[in-house]
C-alpha cells in the first residue's frame, strides 16, 4: 500500500471518530504546551540571570579580607582589624603590576541613619574613592561625584543612590546629617535597579577617608576592594594578577596562607540561580509527566480502535492488505494523533509564551528549538503508543478477524 | 456410471488433496473437515450444498487463504498455498481471488466506490486507476447511479452487488461466493445469481455455496458436503494423477 494512501485512509478513519480523536489530541495538546512553558520559564529565569549579571558587571573581582582555606570558614587576619588596605587597591590599578586590570576601588560600609530635617532613612553608607563609579559601572544623574581631591582631603560630601535621596527628600546642594555630622549632598546616581535582595538604588557614597576618621570610625581598614578587568574574557588573567600582587604586598609566600579571598560576580549569582534551576526542573519533570499520560491516551485509544475494529482489519486482510500494511495504518494513525497534538500544543504554547507575561510577573522566553523539538516529541510519542496496537492488529488471522462480533 | 466431466478434461485451477480442519476450544476438538480432496478446474461453475455445519464456509475459508488447513493440501494455480509468505497471500487475495461473503462485509464507514476500491488499494494501483477500476465495477453491477453510498444507505441486495462489484474488481480468476444470497430477498438474490452467471460467461472460475436447487442446477456441477467430508461430487475426488 502506498505511503499516501495509508496516511488518507488513517485521515479519514480518525475523522470519522471526531470527538473521541479530538479528546486524545487534547491529551498531548496539554503536554506539549506544558513542555513549551516550562523550558520557556527555564530560559527565562537564566536569561534574567544573566542580564542581572551583566547589569552587575561582569567583569568584576570582588576581594575581600579572611581566608575560606581552613576548616572553620572565614577566618580574619590579625585580630579584628582587615587585612585589606586602601594602598591595597591603589597598588592594583597600576598598569605594570596588573595590566588586566582597569580599575580597583577599596570600599569600607556600614549601616547608618541619615537625618534630613524631618525626615530620617537608615541605608548602608559606604566610603570608597573617585574611581568607583567606573569600577561598578554606575553614573551620576544630578550633580558630580567626589574627586580625588575630595578624597585625599577628608570632604564632608555625600552621593545618594535615587531610592535615598526620595526617600530623605533631598536634592544636590542638600545637607543631611550622619551621627551629627553634616555632610553636604554634591550628587545623585542615576538608577541600577536591583540585584537580587540589593537594592542597588538605596545608598550613600562618601570619600572613603571621610567614612573612616570620621562617621564609621573604623580606622584603616578597608571591608572589599572592587576590581574590574578590562574585559571579561580577561577575567582570568586579572584574578592571578591581583592574587599574585596581593600575596606580594602581605609578604606572604604560600597561596593556601593567603589573608583575603577573591570571588567573581557570577560565582555568586551563580548559587542563586541554582534554585531557578532546580524549580525549573521541577516544572519540566511536571511537564513531562503529561506528555507520558497524553501517550497513553494514545495508546488506549489505538487499543479500543483495535478492539473495535477487528472486523475491518480482517476484512481488509481478506482483501489482499498485509501484516505491514494494518501496522502501518495503524502507525499513521497513531502519529497523526501526536502530530496534531504536537502542533496544537505548540501554537498554544506559544500564544501562552506571548500572553503570560502580560498577566503575570513572569519572565518567559520562547525556544524554537523546544517548539520544533516537541512537535517532533509529539510524533514520536503518537509512535511509540502505536506501536503495541498495531502490532496487535497485525497479527491478527484474515478468518479469525472478521467471524469477531 | 458417472458422466465424462468436463473438468476432468480442463487443466486445475485449484486441488485440495485430504484437507482436515480441526477447530480447538479448550479439551473440545471439532473436526469441521475430514479429509477432502477437491479439484476444479479453469472456468467452472461450482456449486457447494450441505446441511448447516457441514463445513461448507470453512471449505471456503480454506479454498480463499482466509484459513489454513489442519493438514493436507492445497494447490492453487500450481502453487503449495502453505509455501506462502504472508505478502505472497496477500498478494493472492487481492488480486487471484475475490471473495462475497453472506454478511457483505462491507466497511461502513467508506461509500460504495471506496469500498470497491479496497483490493486495488493493497496491489498498488495509482489513485486514478483504482477510481475507475471501481466505477466499472460498479457500472457492472448495474450500481452506477449509488456510488457515493455507504453500505447503510444501500438495500442488502445493493449491498451484496457492491460486495460482488469489489469481489471483481482487480479481475481475479476466482470467484468464491458463501450463500450469496442468504441474506437477501428472492428478488435480489436472482440478480446476484445473474451476475456470478455473467462472470461465469467471461470465463472465470466460480465457487457458490447455496441451499437453492435451482442456484445448484444452473451449475455446471454440485459438490454435496455432510460432517466435514464431500459425500456427492460428479467429478471423481481421487482425481487421477
Ligand atoms: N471458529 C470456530 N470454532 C469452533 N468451531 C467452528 C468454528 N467455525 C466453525 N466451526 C464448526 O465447524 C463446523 C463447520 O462449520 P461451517 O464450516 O461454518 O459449516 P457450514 O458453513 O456448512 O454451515 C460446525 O460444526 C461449526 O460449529
Ligand atoms: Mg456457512
Amino acid at each position: 500500500m502506498r505511503m499516501g494512501d495509508t496516511l488518507m485512509s488513517g485521515f479519514q478513519s480518525l475523522s470519522s471518530h471526531r470527538l473521541r480523536s479530538s479528546l486524545t489530541v487534547l491529551g498531548i495538546l496539554i503536554g506539549i504546551a506544558a513542555v513549551i512553558l516550562t523550558v520557556g520559564f527555564g530560559e527565562g529565569a537564566s536569561s534574567s540571570v544573566a542580564a542581572e549579571i551583566s547589569s552587575l558587571g561582569s567583569n568584576l573581582l570582588i576581594v575581600q579580607p579572611g581566608s575560606t582555606t581552613n576548616s572553620s570558614g572565614v577566618q580574619l587576619g590579625f585580630g579584628s582589624a582587615s587585612t585589606l588596605s586602601v594602598e591595597d587597591a591603589v597598588a592594583l590599578t597600576s598598569h605594570y603590576v596588573a595590566p588586566d586590570v582597569a580599575g580597583a576601588v577599596p570600599v569600607v560600609s556600614g549601616s547608618e541613619e541619615l537625618v534630613a530635617g524631618s525626615k530620617n532613612w537608615t541605608t548602608t553608607l559606604t566610603g570608597t574613592t573617585a574611581g568607583y563609579l567606573f569600577v561598578r559601572s554606575r553614573s551620576v544623574g544630578d550633580g558630580s561625584f567626589f574627586t580625588s581631591a575630595q578624597v585625599a582631603d577628608g570632604a564632608d560630601v555625600v552621593v545618594l543612590g535615587a531610592t535615598t535621596a526620595q526617600e530623605l527628600d533631598v536634592g544636590v546642594g542638600s545637607t543631611v546629617d550622619v551621627n551629627g555630622l553634616p555632610l553636604q549632598v554634591i550628587g545623585i546616581l542615576d538608577t541600577a535597579g536591583s540585584s537580587g535582595s540589593t537594592d542597588e538604588d538605596d545608598m550613600a557614597l562618601v570619600p572613603i577617608s571621610t567614612a573612616q576618621l570620621q562617621v564609621l570610625g573604623s580606622g584603616s581598614s578597608v571591608s572589599t576592594i572592587y576590581v574590574k578587568a578590562v574585559s571579561n574574557q580577561a577575567l582570568g588573567a586579572a584574578y592571578q594578577e591581583v592574587d599574585g600582587e596581593l600575596l606580594a604586598l602581605h609578604h606572604i609566600s604560600t597561596p593556601a596562607d593567603a589573608d583575603f579571598t577573591i570571588t567573581t560576580q557570577q560565582s555568586l549569582v551563580a548559587a542563586s540561580s541554582s534554585v531557578d534551576s532546580t524549580l525549573t526542573k521541577l516544572l519540566a519533570g511536571i511537564a513531562a509527566l503529561s506528555l507520558i499520560v497524553g501517550g497513553i491516551g494514545v495508546m488506549n485509544i489505538m487499543l479500543v480502535a483495535v478492539t473495535e475494529r477487528v472486523r475491518e482489519i480482517g476484512l481488509r486482510k481478506a482483501v489482499g492488505a498485509t501484516a505491514g500494511d494494518i501496522r502501518r495504518q495503524f502507525l499513521s494513525e497513531a502519529s497523526m494523533l501526536g502530530l496534531s497534538g504536537g502542533l496544537a500544543g505548540a501554537l498554544i504554547g506559544s500564544v501562552g509564551a506571548e500572553v503570560l507575561p502580560h498577566w503575570a510577573d513572569v519572565s518567559l522566553s520562547l525556544s524554537p528549538v523546544a517548539v520544533v523539538g516537541s512537535v517532533v516529541v509529539a510524533v514520536g510519542i503518537g509512535l511509540m503508543s502505536g506501536v503495541y496496537p498495531a502490532t496487535r492488529a497485525a497479527r491478527l488471522e484474515p478468518i479469525d478477524a472478521l467471524r469477531n462480533e | 456410471m458417472a458422466p465424462e466431466h468436463a473438468s476432468a478434461r480442463r487443466s486445475a485451477l485449484l486441488e485440495l488433496e485430504g484437507i482436515w480442519k480441526t477447530y480447538r476450544s479448550g479439551a473440545l476438538a471439532v473436526d469441521a473437515l475430514r479429509g477432502v480432496s477437491l479439484r476444479v478446474g479453469r472456468g467452472e461453475f461450482v456449486a457447494v450444498m450441505g446441511p448447516s455445519g457441514s463445513g461448507k464456509s470453512t471449505l471456503m475459508h480454506i479454498l480463499g487463504c482466509l484459513d489454513v488447513p489442519s493438514a493436507g493440501r492445497y494447490i492453487l494455480e500450481g502453487r503449495d498455498v502453505s509455501a506462502l509468505d504472508d505478502g505472497q497471500l496477500a498478494e493472492v487475495r487481492s488480486r487471484r481471488i475475490g471473495f462475497v461473503f453472506q454478511q457483505f462485509n462491507l466497511l461502513a464507514s467508506l461509500d460504495a466506490v471506496r469500498n470497491v476500491e479496497l483490493p486495488l488499494l493493497y496491489s498498488d494501483t495509482s489513485r486514478a486507476d483504482r477510481r475507475r477500476l471501481a466505477l466499472e465495477a460498479l457500472e457492472r453491477v448495474g450500481l452506477a447511479d449509488r456510488v457515493d453510498h455507504r453500505p447503510g444507505e444501500l438495500s442488502g441486495g445493493q449491498q451484496q452487488r457492491v460486495a460482488i462489484a469489489r469481489a471483481l474488481v482487480s479481475e481475479p480468476n476466482l470467484i468464491l461466493a458463501d450463500e450469496p444470497t442468504g441474506n437477501i430477498d428472492s428478488q435480489a438474490s436472482a440478480e446476484v445469481m445473474n451476475l456470478l452467471l455473467d462472470l461465469h460467461g467471461e470465463g472465470r472460475t466460480i465457487v457458490v455455496i447455496t441451499h437453492e436447487a435451482e442456484v445448484a442446477a444452473t451449475a455446471g456441477r454440485t459438490v454435496r458436503m455432510r460432517d466435514g467430508a464431500i459425500v456427492g461430487d460428479p467429478v471423481p475426488s481421487g482425481a487421477p494423477a
